[in-house]
């Protein structure tokens, strides 16, 4: 508050309209962030980097610098420093959601929403920097085996390691447009899932088995996302990468 | 009988009834309302005619009898007019008549003959009605049916008359008619609608599609025809007189079956011109199209209004028919519906795509529906059953109507646009038709339910409609046309301009495929598809470069896609994909990548370099050295493209020039001896093209590449790779170093062993090679010795132009050794040769005479031979009249042959050889003036021929050639002069044109004792006069 009044004096004037109000509230929020910024990354450079270390041995496709890259961008969505003493500490669901719309281009919150329990594996409610990290080495990285083994997992709703005709129709209940005058108005989609369940269902069991999935998907690429986007496009992606990876060369 | 017998009767040009069934009946009619005239209506059959009917009849005086004034002169009747002429007067042969109760007399005596008098009163009596009735009536009865000239009581008993013979008139015509529609089955609906469309379209703005249209007559018949009715027995309707905006006025003729030009029916009544003097065209609007540039173009703009038109019908109908769909219809509806569908059809046939959508999909749709949800149908049960009755007729309907609709004029317009886009579809037409006569296979109805997927799914469903439709067997036509035909083009090409890669991948996937058929193509082409597959090229997704690159590669294969490819930049995108590193051992995964982009991209560009401005753009684009890196490439699935790119372009010269520069030789020359023979056969190809140049030949005998080509002689199963090397050896024999190279291989037995049972395009390389190697005497030994004379002059019969080229100039080249024309002439080649004269392209013309020379050269007893040939000499001299300079030289050439023997000279004498090598003796050709030259010098020899140069004006031209810069020509013209100056005449034009001077001027460093000897000869005999 007096930080308020210094530059209100400092204005010379009266705030005539809460527009200027509001401005120079946002340019004071911005360097009180600054701030906590600069001082944690020197506190927590350290930090950052052994957790780094660590994580980079896990993951295949970073290299240390971009895992560590990678943590300070989280640490950056998250909003307030990562320790690794906290007992929960992570983005949750809503915050996940956003950022793969802002970032990736998802806009489908069903997918979203399996892209984030995909993303969280211990189940917790919140995606850890450390479950951050081995998701995006697939989202960006990820070989094809990688993003087929992902895709089921995101498509496989109730965690039974099949994807069942009903999970397809629940997935697909939004992708075709309703004919109005048709009795049944699902029809079109019962049709769809009859047909992709007969092109990928190898083994005839009426549902789709990691094994059928991945026969078909190497058959045809294009079947990798087959019931909802999951995975960045390639030019969100770069993008991205661009974006978080260039990041440390400018600071 | 005014009408019919205009219009119905068939007249022969000379003004006579022809004597067909029709005619018969017609006169036989006539003859008996003639005959029942006088006693059915006396009063009428008093009436006097306006004008006598006049004609020359058969009968004489003897055959008339009481009521008749009998003179020597003739006979006339006793009845009289009211100014006294009789009412019958015969003066043989000529009779007049003027009542028809005179007429029914006549007819009555002439018995037996009765028919014939009839026939030559009608013949001679053309206008039969305004003879009898006046100018007057006629014409007012045209308007009215009551005549307006009731004035006196006479008139009233003509009114009647003329009533009566209309209405023979009008009976006559339907009972023709009834008799035509049993032998014949016109559709007049089609062609008059047309014509109103097409009418509508005259009048259409400031830029009308057409001058003007018109019917040749105005009468049109019960049954809706206008041609006459004779013809409408040969199945004519109407006949049309078309005024294009851009070609000379038609003359068309619609008939039941076709549509083509007549000889030119200007009017009404026309005997003769209707004969068919074009090819038929399926219907009026086909003929303009391809008659008239400026109405097809017109018709494309408006089917592209058609297009917005036709899919708001189809839509209407979809969803009509999806509830059909939905309700199962059963059998018995089916069956009721089919018969119901034709009869439409055969009415009108406006819009066959309303005939494959809106009626015919509900009963094939039942028929796919039925097996798969027979379970549903239970359920639903019988109630169902009279529900689906009514909706169907309901479904049906709009059908109907809209055929129904165009007949009004509002409608006009969208007929004309309909039948447009249908004519434009031409084949494709005929490939419907094919498919709704037969029942539709399953897969036409799945995909046409995936087509509907994808016009409402979101980006998911559109991939897995996608990926459905890839499991089709796109390689197959009738997935390929179902995919048309039902709207799935058009959704394909509208995904390529979304932001969705993974649906432009999928549609890519499947347009690459489908395009391999050729109406794909063309509607791709023509949805402006290919222009955003263009700009696909641009994306920054490789896998999406490549697949577009491979669609264009299958698209363009019709110059209209390679132009549109270009004109959109195409050209320039795609050599931007040739950039890679294609000769690393190991490649990352993107580089990997990269190289199947270059290779897609290569694809792309070897389809598109089959037209000349491709060519042009590729090199601008600085597609060579790309094209030369990819050379190195090992993998041959790269260099296939790329070879064959190359090879195609070769046919220019920039590109030889570049591809030596470049130093590609080497690697094609290193791609003879690859494993795969389509590569092989690229790389012979591009040799074929670059060695003409000298250079490159050296290059590839250099980079040892004549033993490889030699050894893909061996290869006798693949007859294009034979052609490609044969043709390569054939360039490279070219240079001599190369023929003696060739020889370490003993290609001649080979190439001999290839004379016998290859196809012309091998023939021709072939033969040409042995041309080339025929010119070292060496190889003309060798080729006799391996028995190639034989099956050369068997090849002589022959008709490929290209192949007898090389022949006679081999066979030529042959000749100049004796051995081998001892052969030639024992096989009777020479005639064989002589004859090719004959042959229309002027190549061969020549070529044939060039090989004469040395076959009467070295023939033993050549002036016998010559002689043998009945009417050969005739025919040489007759070819001097040709305008080909090619085959002037060569037939001089022959000629100065063939008059070293001093009989034959005669015979061209006689055959007027003089005055045509003198008219020719202008020209300014080197080649021409100096084989003319030759010929001159060599006919001087006989009878008078020197004065005849002479006076023919050929001696001062002469001497002008001793100006030209070609010793040659100076060689023989000096011998022609020489010849000539025996003539002292000729001698005081030569020396008024300076001959001497010109000799003397003359300082060319070439030596002729010979020539020198003849200006001694030459000017002693100057001197002496």
């Amino acid at each position: 508050m007096s930080l308020f009044n210094a530059s209100s004096c400092h204005g010379n004037g009266v705030f005539t309209s809460p527009v200027e109000w509001r401005s120079i509230e946002s340019h004071i929020v911005c360097f009180f962030f600054f701030l906590i910024k600069s001082e944690m990354s020197s506190m927590n450079r350290k930090i950052i980097h052994t957790l780094a270390e660590s994580i980079s041995k896990q993951v295949d496709h970073f290299s240390k610098t971009e895992v560590e890259c990678l943590i300070r961008e989280f640490n950056l969505l998250l909003g307030e420093p990562v320790s690794t003493g906290r007992t929960v500490s992570g983005l949750d669901k809503e915050r996940f959601r956003s950022i793969l719309h802002n970032n990736f281009g998802l806009t489908d919150d069903m997918i979203m929403d399996l892209v984030f329990r995909t993303f969280d594996k211990d189940n917790d409610s919140f995606v850890s920097v450390k479950e951050w990290i081995e998701g995006l080495s697939i989202f960006l990285r990820g070989t094809l085996e990688e993003k087929i083994k992902y895709c089921f997992q995101v498509y496989d709703l109730n965690g039974d390691h099949y994807i069942s005709r009903e999970e397809m129709f629940h997935m697909l209940k939004n992708s075709l447009i309703r004919q109005p005058t048709e009795e049944d108005p699902d029809e079109g989609i019962k049709d769809l899932v009859e047909i992709t369940l007969k092109r990928m269902d190898h083994d005839h069991d009426g549902r789709l088995s990691f094994a059928d999935f991945e026969k078909a998907v190497k058959d045809e690429n294009l079947l990798l996302e087959a019931f909802g986007t999951c995975l960045p496009d390639i030019m969100s992606a770069d993008a991205f990468e661009l974006r978080v990876f260039q990041e440390p060369a400018e600071l | 009988m005014g009408v019919s017998l205009t219009k119905a009767a068939q007249w022969t040009t000379g003004g006579k009834l022809e004597f067909t069934s029709m005619n018969e009946t017609l006169l036989r009619e006539i003859l008996s309302f003639v005959e029942e005239l006088g006693s059915r209506h006396p009063q009428e059959a008093e009436q006097v005619l306006k004008e006598p009917l006049r004609w020359s009849t058969t009968l004489t005086a003897s055959d008339f009898k009481t009521d008749y004034d009998i003179s020597d002169s003739g006979v006339q009747s006793h009845e009289k007019d009211a100014e006294g002429r009789p009412l019958l007067q015969l003066c043989p042969p000529t009779v007049n008549v003027r009542s028809f109760g005179q007429l029914c007399k006549l007819v009555h005596l002439a018995a037996d003959k009765k028919l014939d008098e009839l026939r030559a009163c009608l013949e001679e009596n053309r206008d039969a009605m305004v003879q009898m009735f006046g100018n007057g009536l006629e014409k007012e009865d045209n308007q009215t049916d009551v005549p307006r000239l009731v004035k006196e009581e006479e008139d009233e008993v003509k009114v009647k008359l003329f009533h009566l013979v209309q209405n023979l008139d009008e009976l006559l015509i339907k009972k023709l008619l009834k008799e035509i529609t049993e032998t014949v089955e016109l559709d007049c609906a089609t062609v008059n609608n047309d014509v109103e469309s097409l009418k509508e379209l005259c009048r259409d703005g400031e830029k009308p599609a057409l001058e003007s249209i018109r019917f040749t007559s105005d009468y049109e018949f019960s049954n809706g025809c206008r041609a006459p009715l004779w013809r409408q027995v040969h199945g004519e309707i109407c006949y049309l007189v078309v005024e294009p905006c851009d070609t000379e006025t038609l003359y068309i003729t619609c008939s039941n079956t076709a549509v083509f030009l007549n000889a030119g029916i200007k009017q009404e009544v026309e005997e003769s011109g209707y004969e068919r003097t074009s090819d038929t065209y399926k219907d009026l609007l086909t003929l303009l199209k391809s008659r008239s540039p400026h109405f097809a173009e017109h018709m494309n703009k408006q089917k592209i209004k058609a297009g917005e038109f036709d899919e708001m019908n189809e839509k209407g109908q979809e969803k009509e028919s999806y509830r059909q769909r939905e309700k199962n219809v059963n059998e018995k509806t089916r069956k009721h519906h089919v018969p119901r569908k034709r009869s439409a059809e055969k009415k009108y046939e406006p819009c066959p795509r309303w005939k494959n959508l809106g009626l015919m999909s509900p009963c094939g749709k039942a028929e796919e529906k039925k097996p798969k949800s027979s379970g549903l149908e239970k359920v639903q049960g019988s109630g169902a059953r009279s529900r689906m009755k009514a909706e169907f007729s309901l479904s049906s309907l709009p059908g109907r109507l809209s055929s129904q609709k165009i007949k009004t004029p509002a409608g006009a317009m969208e007929l004309s646009s309909e039948s447009s886009s249908e004519s434009e579809e031409e084949e494709e037409q005929s490939e419907r038709r094919l498919e709704s006569n037969t029942d539709l296979p399953p897969e036409y109805w799945q995909i046409q339910k995936l087509v509907k997927y994808l016009k409402g799914g979101d980006q998911t469903a559109t991939v897995l409609t996608l990926c459905a439709m890839l499991d089709f067997n796109l390689m197959q036509e009738t997935c390929q046309l179902a995919i048309r035909d039902v709207g799935g083009l058009e959704v394909l090409i509208n995904l390529l301009d979304t932001d969705e890669v993974k649906c432009k991948i999928g549609s890519l996937k499947i347009l690459r495929k489908i395009s391999h058929n050729v109406q794909i193509r063309q509607a791709i082409v023509d949805l402006g598809g290919l222009q955003s597959i263009v700009k696909i090229l641009d994306s920054p997704v490789k896998d999406l470069k490549a697949l577009a690159a491979e669609t264009i590669a299958s698209v363009t294969r019709f110059r209209r896609a390679r132009r549109t490819v270009r004109q959109y930049g195409g050209i320039k995108k795609l050599v931007s994909l040739l950039h890679c590193v294609p000769n690393l051992a190991s490649l990352t995964a993107h580089q990997q990548k990269d190289v199947e982009v270059a290779r897609c991209g290569a694809l792309a560009l070897w389809s598109c370099s089959k037209s000349t401005k491709n060519k042009e753009a590729i090199r601008k684009a600085g597609g060579v050295p790309l094209l030369g890196r990819l050379l190195k490439s090992p993998h041959e699935n790269m260099l296939i493209p790329v070879v064959g790119t190359l090879q195609e372009c070769a046919s220019e010269e920039s590109y030889r020039t570049a591809i030596q520069k470049e130093g590609m030789i080497k690697d094609l020359v290193k791609n003879l001896s690859s494993d795969n023979e389509e590569l092989q056969m690229h790389c012979a190809n591009a040799l074929f093209k670059c060695a003409a140049d000298k250079q490159t030949r050296d290059l590839v005998r250099n980079y040892k590449g004549l033993q490889p080509l030699v050894s893909l002689l061996a290869k006798v199963n693949n007859k294009q790779l034979l052609a490609a090397a044969t043709g390569a050896i054939w360039k490279c024999s070219i240079s001599v170093e190369n023929v003696a190279e060739f020889q370490k291989y003993n290609v001649l037995e080979s190439l001999v062993d290839l004379l016998t049972d290859q196809p012309e395009g091998v023939l021709v390389n072939v033969v040409g090679a042995l041309g080339e190697f025929a010119q070292i005497p060496a190889s003309k030994t060798t080729i006799r010795k391996c028995g190639g004379i034989k099956p050369l002059v068997d090849l002589l019969n022959g008709t490929n132009q290209a192949l007898l080229v090389n022949v006679t100039k081999t066979v030529g080249a042959c000749a100049t050794d004796q051995d081998n024309m001892a052969i030639i002439d024992q096989l009777d080649g020479v005639r064989l040769v002589w004859s090719l004269l004959k042959n229309p392209s002027s190549d061969v013309q020549s070529s044939a005479a060039w090989a004469l020379c040395p076959c009467i050269e070295n023939a033993k007893d050549a002036g016998e031979m010559v002689r043998s040939l009945v009417g050969g000499l005739e025919l040489i001299v007759n070819l001097l009249k040709s305008t080909n300079k090619e085959v002037l030289a060569s037939i001089c050439a022959a000629i100065a042959k063939i008059a070293k023997d001093k009989e034959n000279l005669a015979v061209l004498t006689d055959h007027g050889v003089v005055p045509l090598l003198a008219k020719l003796t202008n020209t300014t050709d080197d080649m021409l003036r100096r084989h003319l030259a030759e010929a001159v010098g060599h006919c001087c020899m006989w009878g008078s021929n020197r004065a005849s140069f002479g006076e023919a004006g050929a001696v001062a031209p002469l001497v002008r050639y001793l100006k030209s810069k070609d010793h040659r020509v100076h060689q023989s013209t000096a011998m022609a002069l020489y010849q000539l100056s025996k003539d002292p005449n000729n001698c005081i034009t030569m020396h008024e044109k300076g001959v001497v001077k010109v000799e003397e001027q003359e300082d060319m460093p070439v030596n002729h004792n010979n020539r020198s000897c003849i200006c001694f000869c030459l000017t002693l005999k100057l001197t002496k006069l």
